[in-house]
């Protein structure tokens, strides 16, 4: 069958590919527009090493077919970053050591992104919750929800208390 | 040691913006133009015999670029090399990457292919013929040992028997450790435990599946980009497995998404090679998930009985064991290394450890985070704390009263050298955790952990850049925050701000061999190299300072990164720092660096100790972790950040062995949960924060003290859990996982037995 | 001189005799010494043993020194994940 052809925007600008029907997202941003920050762990959802944000929603490009992606805006790690100003989630990653292998991190950060974009101000229960979806077999979670919590606080103007 | 500038601090990761960024770049995010996609054709079956391939149509499909089968790959010896710190035999790995006579596993590959496209690459595999004549399979591994089970190998006679048994069985090895009279120790003992246990087979689960590019030239010469953990081992079993001069083959380790030891064999790479040397383009080749689970190597599952005997008074007089392991489709589980560290954390006179290696039909086994420990101290430290109780001692006291200690002979043979069981166990003692109220259902545990670590073969080269800045260049690819460590190291030897100190990983042609990232070996052996690299570096300095003040090397002193004359005496001259000497390093000799080639032994072992409270719901027997503490001695902890990191992974992947993590098999021998969904590995929310403990009694064999750390926080967690469960519950549980329905189960069986008695 | 002990299974090649006393002043002496004395033992020797010395693992380390009185004890190897 012929390729379809796609029309979005990913991290704010206009893209435009050409995709097989059974393409899934993922497989349209890593290997079509070299977006490789973007992980395949499973390509069944499970893992979370996908995590984009599709209009603001937080999805597995995995389970996203490149053809959906036609009129909508897709954000990827990628465009986290504000040039070389760290988002302060990426920051907080940093400093607290949530990082072994790295191979997570991309997933976990739009997962958190998404978190904090929705409830500025979780608890500890609320955040490992919302992460759940994203696996990490490196760190234990500690490091990670310590760092979500703290980036948090600081966005919210505040410093974080330690639960 | 006088102040420490570096080393101690918790600095942001060298390579850590990468990582946050997605800018990093793993085994999958490399291509090459021209790129074909290869594809493995693997058994259904769990053991066959293989009649006939049959690859004619496949051939001719257009897009087909290369076919690959065992007629590729040179048959090798059945001989026991040492491959770097380990044995390999080569007529094994050959058979497990491409199956030659049988298939031995669902997942084992039977063909492979490059192709323009997925869908071309898919299409090829489905015109593949493969003529199986299917054999019965075994899977458990005392099935698997008894008489009448299906045979995997008709040669294989069981090693270490005298006399050698007359029959091939599926026992490729048996082994034992110990000393002293058993007889007499039972003998000497009040109170008896005897239990046996069962394990399933767990996987590493590392995130990062395994994937590779080969390119390999018309005149043979070739270049792999693969996520390894070792990369001159890499090299070194595809050049064996493909007839290639070492020197022909340049390996590249991207970063690695987690190794946990199953990335330190191959099984893509060598069918990538064999394939781009025949098609004569790049070959990319990526393990989905479900091929990472069923066709690479998980550990094993097991079965252990252990016999304990101690005195009224808290003393063990006795210690006997018997573990049994699968290794897979061919032979080389862990079942040695786990015989040995089973009684390792005793001071015992009578022990006892006899390790069975049985071949059963499913993956080979590869490396899993101290191989064979974790099984053998659930095991043992399970029976450790039913003599506790049923001495009414409290279980850390009754540790103490058995710990071993430096000059304790282990029960593996040798004696121990300075060690830090004693300490990690007072700190358990001590801790908050271990006074802290519970309430109902709940229960608390704790259990200890031995890992030897390793040092070994390691090249780096330190180079002092013009303008004072360092470029360290290492072999040991880095899986989980060493270059930061490393860096600290360079940087405080060479008395230079540490974000001035650029640490990369260079590929196979860029160093000498360094032996493969494991064995908790990377920030003791590569540090010891650095460090040793640095120094050069400080008494080249020296040596040129003193050619330049034309004064003798040994009036030229180094102190807070300055060369300085040693006193008046010696001259009136001004300090100058390293960026001063690169600055005239040309003129005085030229390039200054160092290189480090070593073979770093006095490798000190580690000691851990985990406390754990659970909660257990009656009504749906799921066993919640509500507090974890891990404790262990890490000689010097270098970066803090990373070793607590170290500790709170190795805790979780215990705790996912525990409750959820395990293999199920149909009645064919197929793999039924081979995806994350089914494969239960713990998210954030099925765990606390995880606190821990560093203790430090320093290594005196390396420059700051350290001990390797990686391996030892997966040995106490199944044991901890276990018995935190019995607190709970009251009830032994001598199967793993202990997962949500068999909790249940028991639960209610012990319920109805009470409500019937 | 130093007191060597075998561990494991290699005591099998050496008719269950598991002590011996040894004049070597290296690893590498001590493994070539018990190889020439027990032939069988040699290829298990070669193919890779871990030796302990006084506390400390050694593998592959065929010049280290030895003080006389030593005690050495020889392992399997050891490896990692």
């Amino acid at each position: 069958m012929a390729k379809l052809h796609v029309s979005c925007t990913v991290n704010g600008d206009e893209v435009e590919f050409l995709c097989a029907p059974e393409e899934t997202l993922l497989d349209v941003l890593r290997d079509g527009l070299d977006l490789t920050g973007s992980k395949e762990g499973c390509s069944s959802g499970d893992c979370g090493a996908c995590s984009v944000l599709l209009d603001g929603r937080l999805v597995c490009a995995c389970l996203v077919l490149g053809a959906e992606a036609e009129g909508h805006a897709i954000e990827t790690i990628e465009g986290m970053a504000d040039g070389d100003a760290l988002h302060p989630l990426q920051r907080k990653f940093l400093e607290h050591a949530a990082i072994q292998c790295g191979i997570c991190t991309p997933g976990f950060l739009v997962a958190a992104k998404a978190l904090l974009d929705t409830n500025p101000d979780p608890s500890e229960v609320e955040t490992r919750y919302w992460l759940a979806g994203n696996l990490c077999r490196c760190t234990g979670y500690d490091k990670i929800v310590r760092a979500v919590l703290d980036a948090a606080a600081e966005m919210r103007g505040t410093d974080h208390v330690a639960t | 040691m006088s102040q420490l500038k570096w080393v101690g601090t918790r600095p942001i990761r060298p390579d850590g913006v990468d990582k946050v960024t997605g800018r990093a770049r793993f085994g999958a995010d490399f291509s090459m133009p021209g790129m074909l996609v290869g594809r493995v054709l693997r058994s259904p079956h769990a053991h066959a015999r293989i009649r006939a391939i049959d690859v004619s149509k496949a051939a001719v499909l257009p897009g087909v670029k290369a076919i690959v089968t065992r007629d590729d790959f040179a048959d090798q010896e059945s001989v026991f090399e040492p491959a770097g710190e380990v044995t390999v035999n080569f007529r094994d790995m050959t058979r497990n990457i491409m199956a030659r006579e049988k298939v031995l596993y669902e997942g084992h590959a039977v063909a492979a292919v490059a192709a323009t496209s997925v869908a071309v690459a898919k299409q090829a595999l489905k015109l593949i013929a493969v003529d199986y004549d299917v054999l019965p399979h075994v899977i458990d591994v005392v099935a698997a040992m008894a008489p009448d089970a299906p045979l995997l190998h008709e040669e294989m006679i069981t090693r270490g028997v005298d006399p050698a048994p007359k029959t091939p069985s599926n026992v490729s090895k048996r082994s034992e450790f110990g000393f002293g009279d058993l007889d007499a120790g039972f003998a000497a003992g009040d109170v008896i435990v005897e239990r046996e246990f069962t394990t399933k087979p767990v996987h590493q689960g590392y995130i990062e599946p395994h994937a590779c590019v080969a390119s390999v030239s018309a005149d043979g010469q070739a270049e792999l980009w693969c996520t390894t953990q070792g990369h001159f081992v890499v090299r070194a079993y595809c050049a064996r497995l493909l007839g290639m001069e070492q020197a022909d083959l340049r390996v590249t380790p991207s970063e690695i998404g987690g190794g946990f030891g199953g990335k330190t064999v191959v099984y893509l790479e060598p069918l990538a090679l064999a394939l781009s040397r025949k098609a004569c383009l790049p070959v990319k080749m990526v393990m989905s998930r479900d091929e990472v689970m069923r066709a690479s190597g998980p550990t094993s599952g097991a079965n252990v009985w252990v016999r304990m005997a101690a005195t009224k008074d808290g003393r063990i007089t006795a210690a006997d064991a018997v573990l049994k392991y699968q290794a897979g489709a061919f032979q080389g589980s862990p079942v040695e290394p786990g015989a040995m560290c089973a009684f390792a954390p005793y001071d015992l006179e009578n022990v006892r450890a006899v390790g069975y290696d049985v071949v059963v039909n499913r993956p080979k086994v590869a490396a899993y985070r101290a191989p064979g420990a974790p099984i053998a101290e659930y095991a043992v430290e399970s029976v450790v704390d039913e003599l506790a109780k049923i001495l009414a001692i409290d279980p850390i006291e009754f540790r103490l009263m058995n710990a071993a200690k430096e000059g304790t002979r282990a029960a593996y043979g040798a004696k121990f050298g300075s060690i830090g069981l004693i300490d990690t166990l007072e700190a358990a003692r001590d801790h908050d955790h271990y006074k802290a109220p519970l309430g109902p259902h709940q229960g608390r545990g704790m259990a200890s952990g031995f890992w030897f670590n390793i040092g070994g073969e390691t090249c780096v080269s330190l180079a002092l850049n013009e303008d004072g800045s360092a470029s360290l260049t290492l072999g040991t690819p880095d899986i989980g925050g060493s270059r930061a460590s490393l860096a600290m190291m360079a940087a405080e030897e060479l008395g230079i701000d540490y974000d001035k100190v650029r640490p990369s990983i260079g590929d196979t042609a860029a160093l000498g061999y360094n032996f493969l990232t494991g064995g908790s070996r990377v920030t003791f052996a590569a540090g010891m190299a650095t460090v040793e690299a640095a120094r050069e570096i400080v008494t080249e300095a020296r040596a040129r300072a003193a050619k330049l003040w034309e004064i003798p090397e040994d009036a030229v002193t180094w102190e807070d990164g300055l060369v300085k004359p040693a006193g008046d005496n010696a001259g009136k001259f001004d300090p100058l720092s390293l960026a001063d000497i690169a600055e005239i390093a040309a003129k005085t000799g030229g390039p200054i660096a160092g290189y480090a080639r070593i073979n770093a032994q006095g490798a000190a072992p580690g000691f851990g100790t985990h406390i754990v409270d659970v909660e257990v719901d009656p009504e749906t027997g799921r066993v919640t972790i509500l507090r974890y503490t891990a404790i262990q001695d890490a000689g010097k902890a270098i970066h803090p950040s990373y070793v607590e990191g170290q500790l709170q992974g190795g805790a979780v992947q215990g705790i996912g062995w525990a409750l959820n993590e395990e293999y199920i098999y149909d009645a064919d021998g197929r793999m039924e949960n081979p995806g994350f969904l089914d494969y239960r590995m713990p998210v954030a929310s099925d765990v606390p924060m995880i606190d821990t403990v560093i203790v430090e009694v320093p290594n005196p064999r390396h420059p700051y003290g350290v001990r390797g750390v990686g391996e030892t926080p997966i040995i106490p967690p199944m044991a901890a859990i276990a018995n935190a469960v019995e607190n709970a519950t009251g009830i032994r549980f001598t199967e793993l996982p202990m997962s949500p329905p068999k909790v249940l189960k028991a639960i209610d069986d012990a319920a109805a037995a009470a409500g019937g008695a | 001189m130093v007191t060597v002990t075998l561990a494991g299974n290699l005591r099998r090649f050496t008719g269950g005799e598991d002590e011996f006393a040894v004049e070597a002043t290296t690893i590498g002496q001590v493994l070539r010494t018990l190889g020439e004395r027990f032939p069988v033992l040699k290829p298990h020797l070669e193919g890779g043993v871990a030796v302990a010395v006084d506390g400390t693992i050694y593998q592959d380390a065929w010049f280290e020194p030895l003080e006389p009185g030593s005690e050495v004890c020889l392992l399997p190897k050891i490896a990692g994940g």
